[in-house]
């Protein structure tokens, strides 16, 4: 038996290390986007771990009131596949500027810096990736990571007393958008009085307490309905789960947002109801919500 | 990943870059002592993986692009979302036929495309870039499919 004698030489033997570089690249990604935040002053997630809460329409109404408050507001629209928040917030549909710096964000109502793939695909077209033919759900994360990362850090979001993320539903989604944020001020969790949403919130809220961010809000959204003819106030849900919600978790419950019809017309004509009608019952709450999240500290959970 | 001759114990060096069809991307090496060469076929699934990381296989040839991923990637992109500032660092020509041809890269990316070719010209000390140019700044660069 001949003896085998050859070597063959190791890949770091041969190759010269900054050739690819493949970790440099993951930290250069990452440094860009801590970059890209260092001058927002503070960051809030808006999630919720249930689809058809309210979510966006409550990033929207929040980012505009804060705005229309004086401070400097940003607002991202992370659901990609089901994207809303530009057309909530008015935001005209111009072509988006890129520069060296990055791409320029859009504008909504009171001067919200928006940025959203609704400004990005062709209207009325879902978004649909290149991918391979077959499996393409193995990348589909993958991709939808990515284009979150570039919407947080290839925007000249400049400086910003707040930037407002619109998380999509499902826990998953939320964990990964979670992992690429360096620190979060404030994660705002939307539910409704629905049982439905209680035990699907209450996913996320676990989710939430295994991270380590310090400040949580449970916001309710439609909790009551208020007659617009004689003012009278109804439950929109026999069940109390935002309330229990809260209780179970002992996290505060920072608002309860009536259902309004107006509140639904306002926010899909891209106008939102905390400037169309500032003293509606709604309004009002979502006024006291922009007031705790700007008083928010790290020790308010 | 590297390839190396195993008679002569050398690094191949990359020669030039093919796309035979399917998303394979074909890279021939060449062993720089006795001349033998070899392919590299990519299995375009696994490119794909690694190119949705954001990760350029091979390294970096060119600087970061603004929603790089995005606007490479997505196929239902509206081909006027977005207004490329031109170069600030030199201007280049464009002749007739490579602005043709740039005009048949979808809108959506387009402007991108246009300023990371006319960046290798203006890096190389070209004052126009023709349908040669484009051809060797995607092989220097490896922009596959741009």
């Amino acid at each position: 038996m001949t003896e085998r004698t050859r070597k063959v030489r190791t890949y770091h033997e041969v190759a010269d290390p900054d050739s690819e570089d493949i970790v440099g690249q993951i930290e250069a990604q990452r440094s860009k986007l801590v970059g890209r935040l260092a001058d927002i002053d503070r960051l809030v997630v808006v999630a919720s771990g249930k689809g058809g809460v309210g979510k966006s329409a409550i990033t929207a109404n929040l980012a505009a009131l804060i705005a229309e408050r004086g401070r400097r507001v940003g607002a991202i629209d992370g659901d990609l596949h089901g994207p809303s928040l530009a057309a909530m917030l008015g935001a005209e549909r111009t072509p988006l500027v890129v520069s060296e710096h990055g791409v320029e964000p859009a504008v909504g109502a009171a001067g919200v810096k928006l940025m959203s793939m609704d400004l990005v695909l062709s209207d009325g077209a879902p978004l649909e990736w290149r991918q391979p033919e077959v499996a393409g759900f193995v990348y589909q994360s993958t991709l939808d990571t990515g284009a979150v990362r570039e919407l947080l850090a290839d925007v000249v979001w400049g400086e910003l007393d707040f930037l407002l993320i619109d998380a999509p539903p499902g826990t998953d989604k939320l964990a990964r958008l979670l992992e690429l944020l360096p620190v979060i001020d404030t994660l705002l969790l939307v539910t409704t009085p629905s049982e439905a949403a209680r035990r699907a919130v209450g996913r996320t809220v676990r989710q939430a307490h295994g991270t380590g961010i310090s400040t949580i809000g449970l916001v309710a959204n439609m909790t009551a309905h208020e007659c617009p003819d004689c003012g009278r106030s109804e439950p929109m849900f026999e069940a109390d789960g935002a309330a229990r919600l809260a209780t179970e978790t002992g996290l505060e419950l920072w608002a309860e947002v009536p259902f309004e019809p107006r509140f639904a017309v306002a926010t899909d004509a891209g106008r939102p109801l905390v400037l169309e009608a500032p003293e509606s019952p709604a309004a009002r709450e979502l006024g006291r919500l922009a007031t705790k999240l700007a008083n928010a500290t790290s020790d308010t959970a | 990943m590297k390839f190396l001759c195993i008679d002569c114990d050398e690094v191949m060096t990359f020669a030039e870059r093919e796309l035979p069809g399917d998303g394979t991307l074909a890279a021939v090496f060449e062993c720089p002592d006795c001349g033998r060469e070899m392919a590299m076929l990519t299995n375009p699934m696994e490119t794909k993986l690694v190119s949705g990381l954001g990760i350029q296989v091979g390294g970096r040839t060119v600087p970061d692009q603004p929603l790089e991923l995005v606007r490479s990637s997505v196929t239902t992109g509206d081909e006027q979302a977005f207004a490329d500032l031109p170069l600030t660092a030199g201007t280049v020509r464009w002749s007739e036929a490579a602005a043709e041809r740039l005009q048949g890269v979808p809108g959506f990316v387009r402007g991108m495309v246009k300023k990371i070719y006319g960046e290798y010209a203006v890096e190389r000390g070209i004052e126009e870039i023709t349908p040669e140019i484009m051809d060797r700044a995607r092989q220097d660069l490896g922009l596959e499919g741009m």
